[in-house]
């Protein structure tokens, strides 16, 4: 049997309420009242695509044998690097094995269906073991744009095996077509889309279809029969208008999250069916559809081993750590859409010295610090000489995660005079549980609610931008454990 | 075995500029200035200097790496010049240069000049660290540390581990900043003159918290220096009343503060080493009451605060009863800061250390006119460069030479 083995999810922290994105820009573009209402989900400013399929993945395979992952699949429209492989990144995060193959799967916002399709068959050919899929987006559009509206931001990650398969996969099909709904071209910041009605009428109640019900016969199974059918579309309505044709239950149709979260673009099929795993019950088919120059359809069987996974954050996990942000400038100025004056302080020169990246990828991508096999401390960076008084001997350690590992506040300041994108910049010393310490930033904080001794969780965050040669720096943060009513209050 | 520096050198004479917003000199005018104080003050000719030490942090806004820029605005006679650089130690390690040259009997009479043009950089605050200046893994790991940033960080922990209230703290080293101004008033050479209350220095705008903005030191431009030689040359000159060098140490971060389980984050490791070195070479049993004085590292009100337990002046926890008794006052048990502190003069870098020596030198020699205090016989300066996790920490005492 193949499928899905686990499942993990990150919707950003921050919401952005979309009366406030319509309340600004409605005095040019008052059509936007009809896509007003809930809220999207927003990437803080050190989160990417990547960073958002990092953390996800990590939901995902946790307690499973990163030895076995023989493949790592990211799909995003938004990646960090146009030439640089950005699942290769993601691996070096999760500091999965060097035999690992890494892809990345772009241009269409059906990638992220395209990256599972390809774990999938992976593993039914039997080459590889485990292949982990992930998909995440940050799509940065024009103001007072629709997308602007019905984009979200978030990732998600599915783990692909033949050993405790939770949703066995029992076929896909897929239709390519080059209907452009809309594209972005080479050299160009923004998105370019066309007529909506176009799209829904021509594009998805069209082409949609076509791949759903070539899958069904395919796989031999009726549209009465799909539990939950997953289907991205920012256009409420036509899900429903699909399954009602195909004479799924009603029921079976898989909220869009458009009220809580919005479209994350490449990632929003994996998003919502990792969404659908989370209430799925044994025996349920869940049919799967990713709308993109074409469709790809997937059905999946959700087995017995449903009971066993151990429990994820998921997506329903990161909804609920969730913190109203209403400031629209504030947004726009994260994704780089206003310019300001951040002061001379800003103009430092943040070149990465790519040989001294490399040189240290495993401390700086992959938050590995050393053990001594010696005196068995622990410590971060890895070093050549034990950071232990007592012991102080040479080359006696071992590889020692420290991503995982708990840790807590021993010392912080927030600091308005350094430049960061979201003054003040808060960072501390933290220390580990079982040894080991290092000056992290902090990120997703309460400003105001920071005290020593606050637990702390390690994230992979962006650390700099260098917008002079374009190359987006990346390390892990400590995000404050603050209890969710604490948050809201603050 | 080593015996020491204690009483083997002394200062023949010192220079200090005016510290401040010096907009109309570069480093060259500022190097000048406080050399000529100085050699008129050692009363030798320039040509009988055999050495010099040359102490510049921020070679990018000042003259360039290297030690010419010294030579060639003093035009000194080709002579061994070498640039040094560590941290908020860097003056005090261009006086050690010097003082070693000559106790080791390499020369008789050596220069050691600080100097740090800072106010080249077009902002406010000390130059930022970024990703080419502070070496290429740092560059890629550190958060963007500011300074105020770094040593902020004390107070978290200091709280913690003594549980004290945040307004108590934030009083205490309030008091730090009021007393330092009271003094930097008296003195001509001091940037910031004015008196503060400890109002305005709570109520002034957070920088790092809890720091405000009059919890930080000033950011200014200025030179210091010193001739030294030997106790017999500066007789032979007919020089009277010698101030001779008692202790001189350093003591540089390992990397157990920021990796190992010891370190609180409440105070400095170094300081504590350091001090306890510095007092056994100058002879020293009990500090708290043989040192007539001390000029200590106030980059920030918070640094000051715990460098009084770490120098062992106050006892552990006891560093808020003591400043808010006037103990570190002018007319204190130990008067700390006489001249006003890097607070009232600001912190050029490379002359700092040795701008602490020259209040001190002053001092001794009952030459500080309206600070002057009472008969005073053993002074310490302490530099603290770096971040309270990693850093260099430089101790000097001098006193009268017997």
């Amino acid at each position: 049997m193949v499928g899905i083995i686990s499942y993990g999810g990150h919707i950003p922290r921050l919401r952005l309420n979309r009366g406030i994105i319509y309340g600004s820009n409605a005095w040019m573009a008052p059509g936007l009242i009809g896509s007003a209402g809930g809220e999207r989900s927003v990437a803080n400013w050190d989160e990417d695509s990547l960073t958002m399929a990092v953390e996800a993945a990590r939901d995902c395979i946790g307690g499973f044998d990163k030895q076995a992952i023989d493949a790592a699949y990211l799909a995003s429209v938004s990646f960090p690097f146009k030439d640089r492989l950005n699942s290769g990144i993601m691996a070096s995060a999760l500091n999965l094995e060097e035999s690992v193959e890494a892809a990345d799967f772009s241009a269409s916002l059906r990638a992220g269906a395209s990256a599972l399709l390809a774990g999938l068959n992976a593993v039914r050919s039997g080459d590889y073991r485990n292949v982990l899929v992930a998909a995440g987006d940050r799509r940065i559009t024009k103001m007072a744009y629709l997308h602007e509206l019905w984009a979200g931001d978030g990732a998600a990650a599915l783990l692909l095996g033949s050993d405790n398969v939770i949703a066995e996969f029992k076929g896909s099909a897929t239709i390519t077509d080059d209907f452009v709904d809309h594209y972005h071209g080479e050299g160009f910041q923004f998105d370019y889309n066309w007529e909506e009605r176009w799209i829904k009428d021509e594009g998805f109640l069209k082409i949609a279809p076509k791949a759903i019900k070539k899958l069904l016969d395919k796989t031999g199974v009726s549209g009465a029969d799909i539990s939950k059918f997953v289907m991205p579309c920012v256009f409420g309505k036509v899900p429903h208008q699909i399954a009602k044709a195909f004479e799924m239950p009603k029921e079976a149709v898989q909220d869009s999250m458009f009220a809580v979260c919005g479209d994350t673009g490449t990632a929003h099929a994996t998003v919502m069916l990792v969404s659908a795993l989370e209430t799925a019950q044994p025996g349920d088919k869940i049919l799967m559809a990713s709308f993109g120059q074409g469709c790809t359809a997937v059905l999946f069987e959700v087995t017995d081993a449903i009971k066993n996974l151990s429990a994820r954050n998921g997506i329903s996990g990161s909804l609920v750590d969730r913190k109203e942000d209403q400031n629209y400038m504030k947004f726009l100025s994260h994704r780089g859409l206003l310019q300001q004056d951040w002061g001379i302080r800003a103009e430092t020169n943040w070149k990465t010295a790519l040989s001294t990246l490399y040189r240290n990828k495993k401390m700086i991508l992959g938050m590995v610090g050393g053990k001594c096999t010696k005196c068995g401390t622990s410590q971060f960076p890895k070093a050549d000489v034990c950071v232990n008084p007592e012991c102080k001997s040479i080359n006696t350690q071992e590889d020692c995660e420290f991503a995982n590992i708990p840790g807590e506040i021993m010392s912080y300041t927030s600091d308005l005079l350094t430049y960061t994108l979201d003054p003040p910049a808060h960072y501390g010393m933290i220390t580990f549980e079982n040894g080991g310490r290092g000056m992290f930033d902090f990120t997703d904080y309460e400003n105001g609610k920071i005290e020593v001794g606050l637990p702390v969780r390690m994230v992979f965050r962006i650390r700099n931008i260098d917008h002079q040669r374009g190359f987006t720096q990346y390390f892990w943060k400590a995000k404050p454990m603050i209890k969710q009513e604490e948050a809201q209050n603050g | 075995m080593a015996d020491g520096i204690k009483d083997k050198v002394v200062i023949l004479g010192m220079g200090c500029t005016k510290f401040g917003e010096r907009w109309d000199c570069g480093p060259e005018q500022l190097m000048v200035e406080a050399f000529e104080e100085c050699i008129q003050d050692a009363g030798i000719d320039r040509n009988e200097i055999q050495a010099a030490w040359f102490g510049q942090c921020y070679d990018e806004i000042g003259t360039g790496k290297g030690a010419p820029g010294l030579a060639i605005s003093l035009r000194l006679p080709y002579i061994p010049v070498t640039r040094v650089e560590n941290y908020c130690a860097t003056g005090t390690e261009a006086f050690r240069g010097a003082v070693y040259a000559v106790a080791s009997g390499a020369c008789d009479i050596a220069l050691a000049q600080g100097m740090e043009k800072l106010k080249d950089t077009g902002y406010g605050g000390l130059p930022a660290i970024d990703g080419v200046n502070s070496g290429t893994l740092p560059g890629q790991t550190l958060p963007n540390i500011s300074a105020p940033g770094a040593f902020a960080q004390l107070a978290s922990a200091y709280r913690a581990k003594h549980n004290v209230k945040y307004e108590d703290l934030k009083r205490a080293i309030a008091q730090v900043s009021v007393k330092s101004h009271e003094n930097g008033v008296k003195n001509p050479k001091a940037h910031l003159r004015k008196p503060v209350t400890i109002e305005q220095v709570m109520a002034s705008p957070i920088i790092a918290d809890p720091l405000g903005l009059f919890d930080c030191c000033g950011v200014s431009d200025g030179s210091a220096c010193a001739i030294v030689t030997t106790p017999d040359i500066a007789k032979g000159l007919g020089k009277k009343d010698l101030v001779s060098v008692k202790a001189l140490q350093l003591a540089v971060s390992n990397g157990e503060e920021q990796g190992y389980k010891e370190w609180d984050g409440s105070y400095f490791a170094t300081t504590r080493q350091a001090s306890k070195r510095a007092y056994k070479e100058a002879g020293i049993e009990n500090p708290r009451e043989e040192i007539s004085m001390f000029e200590v590292h106030d980059c920030f009100s918070i640094t000051e605060f715990v460098t009084y337990e770490d120098l062992y002046i106050s006892p552990e926890g006891g560093g808020i009863k003591d400043v808010m008794d006037g103990f570190y006052n002018a007319d204190g048990q130990i008067p700390c800061q006489i001249d006003g502190g890097l607070k009232c003069f600001g912190h050029p870098i490379g002359a700092s250390g040795l701008r602490m020596l020259y209040e001190m030198y002053l001092q001794l020699h009952g030459r500080a006119g309206e600070r002057q205090l009472n008969d005073p016989k053993i002074g310490l300066t302490h530099n603290l460069g770096g971040f309270p996790f990693a850093n260099v920490n430089a101790i000097s005492i001098i006193g009268r030479y017997d």
